[in-house]
């Protein structure tokens, strides 16, 4: 063993996993650094320190016991739950919509908070609840009850992006915890008759106007599906090798809207080429595997659910962001983890990273000590 | 685990479904990112040349630099139509953030009126967003600048400088060069839609000397290639490509006495032709009045159209080649050439007692009280109808006519305009073709003297005249070339042109008809010979007075020096009430030839009376005129009704 030249605090972190990690996050930093037409100070900067805070926090939370989060599961749900309706109300006084709340030295959206919490409260639930329950409407409507809240709270502000990964996350849960599998497909059913409907009514113009240009962005090049038509440009242009680094001429002519936030895998594409794209697409299929191993060798049901759900969650960050910026879903505004500028989501990912470090941990101590 | 009655669960049972629902999980995981990967390669890889054509096309924007217009010379080189700076502003409604408040700045930097403040608004939400808009255009450099300086606070604006036409001696040269305007959609597809002609401010030749040199005077647009953000900035120029300036045409016009016989023709309506009797050269081709094609290429307004449709002084037509007159007696030196080669004695003589009857129909002399004893030299400069009546039914109309067209009557000529109105001369061929009716003495009678059929544009008697003048067959041109072209002898007998130059020189200088056409000059006499044209049968109007569409033609030929002629002119004034409207312009015209400062001074003393130079007299007509129309109810016109039922 490496026992002699590591020292085994360090030598137990899942390095497989946090090199292509490292590598992805510095790569984003070098795409950020010149989406700002090659300043370290408007993003990367921040990016790299904010991802050393919270690589920091997801080690400290990767020690965290086992007995811990089960135990602070409901009062973390609890306390985001109230962050939530705060800040409607702010929103309300301030006689607009609000999603953040300004903590001072940094503005903070609960909403992001309860996507990993979402995560956590449910995988506790579902380890407490007695096995023969989970196929009686007490699997299901306390979990629909802890899904349902926060959503309603996400879609008023209004955040259909945040809302769906909620209900993702929430949904994953419920599907790995062994729900019957015909709730889900009469759910899918009753889905498939309802959406259509609730996009017509309860979606706003904006968000309507994202979902029918996904379909055709082409027909309309200078409104909503210019973001999409820019993006495809990006990533089609950038061929195989990337027009070179700095050398984005749609990134920086202004032509690709949000190049450092949710349009920053089109940045990247465009100057790294599809090589660079995948890269990315391989180490998040590396970090996915990777939870899902952790998940499956969960030595109980709430780390085997909490990893599982965690992984679900960053899964459906990338995804959704890949799939947007390719032209494959409509415009959501969800930004791709590990690249994107921006604090919030960069924390919710981190906590979803540092859980399941955490659960690979409480897996292998028996192992480790035995 | 979901088939039949529902087994209770258990956590084995629980683990179990856990681990397949896992296993469906990573793979539907598995399975987006594959998809992904595809979709990734196929954008770079499939679709690269497609999107790396948009992303450049994105990047870069080509613009055209419209070519510089060829100038429009005078035969000494001084332009005749130039260009000049043209500072304009337009707007691109498209990347306008606050178009209200955008064009209320313009209406306060550009001093705009609140109707074109309107305009402006109308035509923006008019168009299709991505072409510029015209906001102003010729501006003064003050006006530009301040706009310029302020164009990072207004979104959407862009100043060019670029070219507008002009034409310094404007209405002077209005029928001869033409003007330039805008590309119809029809002219644009006739050119397969090239995209300089729809270029912002881009003019073609649609008259005159500008159409029929369009080609050449065009040149060849230069392109800017530069990088643009999405909002429209520049970043840097990538190419640029100077545009090619068309070629200069050098008119054989002479451009001072172009404007000078414009000018001389002061209230009139009609024209002026100056030859060169030795080269053809047209020296000028002066028809007035007539537009300003300055005014005209700006893109001419809807009032003052009318106002040019309306006026029954016609200044729309180029009188010199769409005129077409009955020439009256300027034919008779003609049409004694003509007697003379069919071998009829100069001397032989017949009495004019103030008409000749022919047939049952007395054809009367201009001169009531007849003449007297008449022989060629007193028929030419007393230009008497009698001796013409009575020698022409001999001699017979088939070698008048030939004549006639030996001199140039009845021609069209090879020169580069819009059209000719070529006219009559009319033999008997002819009218039994035409009217299928036999020739009579009376059809000779007529067109002896330049009436009944016999009609003519003023170039042709500008041809005429030089021909008679040289005895050479002279072709009129307008092209300056270097090699001045040698034209043959009409084989007219010398002796011949002599007597009829002395019978012309004394209808100016000796006892004859323009005695007042004199020139007031040392040593240079000029010959000529005058003409009055019936419009309507004396028995409608007496033809020097009354209604002026009933007043006779006044025309007038000439040539200079007398004695070794140099200068050939020809005057026609539409209803002018006679000849002696026509040759004091011909007078003034060929002294300005000789000595400019003394006919120049001539003018100014008419102009005063006239009231401004051709142009400011245009320019007051068309003021007045406009607010005539833009308040018809302010004040219903009285004094215009009660003349008409006076």
């Amino acid at each position: 063993m490496s026992q002699s030249f590591v020292p085994d605090p360090v030598a137990r972190q899942p390095w497989q996993v946090i090199a292509p990690l490292l590598a992805l996050v510095l790569l984003g930093a070098a795409v950020l650094y010149s989406a700002a037409g090659g300043s370290m100070a408007l993003y990367a900067t921040s990016h790299l320190v904010r991802f050393a805070l919270f690589f920091a926090m997801a080690l400290v939370m990767s020690r965290i016991p086992e007995s811990w989060y089960r135990a602070l599961a409901y009062p973390a749900y609890g306390g985001v739950m109230v962050l939530l309706v705060l800040v409607e109300l702010l929103g309300a006084m301030g006689g607009g919509s609000q999603r953040w709340l300004n903590l001072g030295f940094m503005t903070l959206q609960p909403s992001e908070l309860m996507k990993p919490v979402i995560v956590l409260v449910l995988a506790a639930f579902y380890h407490t609840l007695p096995a023969a329950m989970t196929a009686s409407w007490r699997g299901l409507l306390p979990a629909l009850a802890l899904i349902g809240a926060p959503t309603a709270l996400v879609i008023l502000q209004p955040d259909l992006g945040t809302s769906l990964a909620i209900c993702f996350g929430g949904f994953v849960i419920m599907f790995i915890a062994g729900l019957p599998l015909r709730w889900f497909l009469g759910a899918g059913a009753a889905a498939a008759v309802i959406t259509p409907i609730a996009l017509f009514t309860l979606l706003h113009d904006y968000q309507l106007r994202r979902v029918t240009t996904f379909l055709d962005p082409e027909s309309d090049p200078l409104g909503a599906g210019y973001h999409i038509t820019q993006s495809k440009i990006a990533i089609g242009s950038g061929g195989m090798f990337g027009k070179g680094f700095e050398n984005g001429s749609q990134s920086h002519l202004d032509y690709l809207p949000e190049a450092h936030t949710d349009f920053v895998f089109a940045t990247m594409a465009e100057e790294w080429g599809m090589l660079g794209g995948l890269f990315v697409l391989l180490v998040f299929g590396l970090i996915l595997r990777w939870g899902m191993v952790v998940a499956r060798n969960g030595t109980d049901r709430f780390s085997r659910l909490l990893a599982a759900g965690m992984t679900a969650t960053i899964f459906f960050y990338a995804a959704v962001n890949l799939m947007m910026v390719m032209g494959l879903a409509p415009v959501v505004g969800i930004p791709l983890p590990f690249m994107s500028h921006g604090g919030s989501s960069m924390l919710t990912v981190m906590i979803c990273f540092g859980t399941i470090m955490a659960v690979e941990r409480w897996s292998a101590k028996p192992r480790t000590f035995t | 685990m979901a088939l039949g009655k529902r087994p209770a669960r258990t956590k084995a049972m629980l683990r179990h479904s856990f681990d397949r629902r896992s296993m469906v999980l990573g793979s539907i995981q598995g399975g987006i990112g594959v998809l992904l990967a595809g979709r990734l390669t196929y954008l770079a890889i499939a679709q690269n040349e497609k999107y790396e054509l948009e992303a450049e096309s994105n990047r870069v924007n080509l613009s055209l630099i419209p070519p510089r217009r060829g100038w429009i010379l005078d035969r000494r080189g001084n332009p005749l139509a130039s260009n000049k700076a043209d500072f304009r502003v337009d707007v691109i409604p498209d990347q306008m953030t606050d178009n209200a408040q955008t064009i209320a700045e313009l209406g306060v930097l550009l001093q705009l009126t609140a109707i074109e403040i309107e305009d402006l608004g109308e035509k923006i939400r008019q168009s299709n967003g991505f072409t510029p808009v015209e906001v102003a255009s010729g501006l003064e450099w003050e006006r530009f600048a301040a706009v310029s300086v302020r164009l990072p606070d207004l979104s959407g604006v862009v100043t060019q400088r670029g070219y507008s036409r002009y034409y310094p001696t404007g209405p002077s040269v209005g029928h001869l060069l033409g003007y330039v305007g805008s590309v119809s959609p029809e002219e644009w597809k006739a050119e397969d839609k090239t995209p300089l002609l729809i270029t912002p401010g881009y003019k073609i030749g649609k008259d005159g000397i500008e159409k029929q040199f369009e080609m050449p005077l065009r040149g060849k647009p230069g392109g800017r290639r530069v990088e643009v953000t999405a909002g429209g900035r520049i970043v840097r120029d990538l190419e640029t490509r100077d545009d090619v300036p068309g070629k200069p045409v050098q008119l054989t016009i002479d451009g001072p006495l172009q404007d000078y016989a414009a000018r001389r023709i002061g209230l009139e309506s009609g024209s002026c032709v100056v030859m060169d009797c030795h080269t053809g050269d047209i020296l000028c081709a002066s028809s007035m009045p007539s537009f300003d094609p300055g005014s005209f290429s700006e893109g001419i307004g809807r009032i003052e159209w009318k106002m040019l449709r309306e006026d029954d002084h016609v200044p729309l037509r180029n009188k010199v080649l769409r005129g077409l007159y009955p020439p009256g007696s300027t034919i008779k030196p003609m049409v004694a050439l003509a007697f003379m080669k069919a071998g009829l004695d100069p001397e032989e003589s017949v009495h004019c007692g103030g008409g000749l009857k022919v047939g049952n129909r007395v054809f009367h002399c201009w001169a009531r009280g007849g003449h007297g004893q008449v022989n060629m030299a007193r028929g030419i400069h007393q230009s008497c109808d009698v001796y013409f009546y009575h020698f022409a039914q001999k001699i017979g109309m088939d070698k008048i006519a030939q004549m006639a067209r030996r001199l140039g009557l009845g021609q069209e000529f090879p020169l580069p305009v819009a059209g000719q109105s070529y006219g009559t001369v009319p033999d008997p061929e002819w009218k039994l073709r035409k009217y299928g009716k036999e020739w009579q003495n009376f059809d000779t009678v007529n067109a002896t003297i330049g009436q009944g059929y016999m009609l003519v544009n003023p170039l042709q008697q500008a041809v005429m005249t030089s021909r008679i003048a040289s005895g050479k067959e002279i072709m009129p041109r307008l092209l300056l070339t270097k090699k001045t072209p040698d034209f043959p002898s009409l084989g007219i007998a010398q002796e011949h042109l002599d007597f009829v130059h002395q019978a012309m020189s004394d209808v100016v200088n000796g006892p004859g008809t323009a005695g007042r056409a004199r020139l007031p000059l040392e040593g240079i006499k000029m010959a000529g010979k005058t003409g009055t044209a019936q419009v309507v049968s004396l028995s409608v109007s007496g033809g020097k007075t009354g209604p002026w569409k009933y007043r006779d033609h006044g025309h007038f030929i000439a040539f200079a020096p007398f004695d070794k002629p140099r200068y050939a002119c020809a005057v026609a004034i539409e209803h002018g009430g006679g000849s002696s409207s026509a040759y004091p312009i011909a007078r003034d015209v060929m002294t300005f030839l000789f000595d400019p400062a003394k006919a120049l001074e001539k003018l100014h003393r008419y102009e005063e009376q006239w009231g401004g130079t051709a142009q400011e007299r245009l320019d007051r007509k068309y003021a007045e005129y406009a607010m005539e129309q833009s308040a018809p109810l302010a004040n219903p016109a009285s004094g215009e009704t009660d003349v008409q039922n006076r």
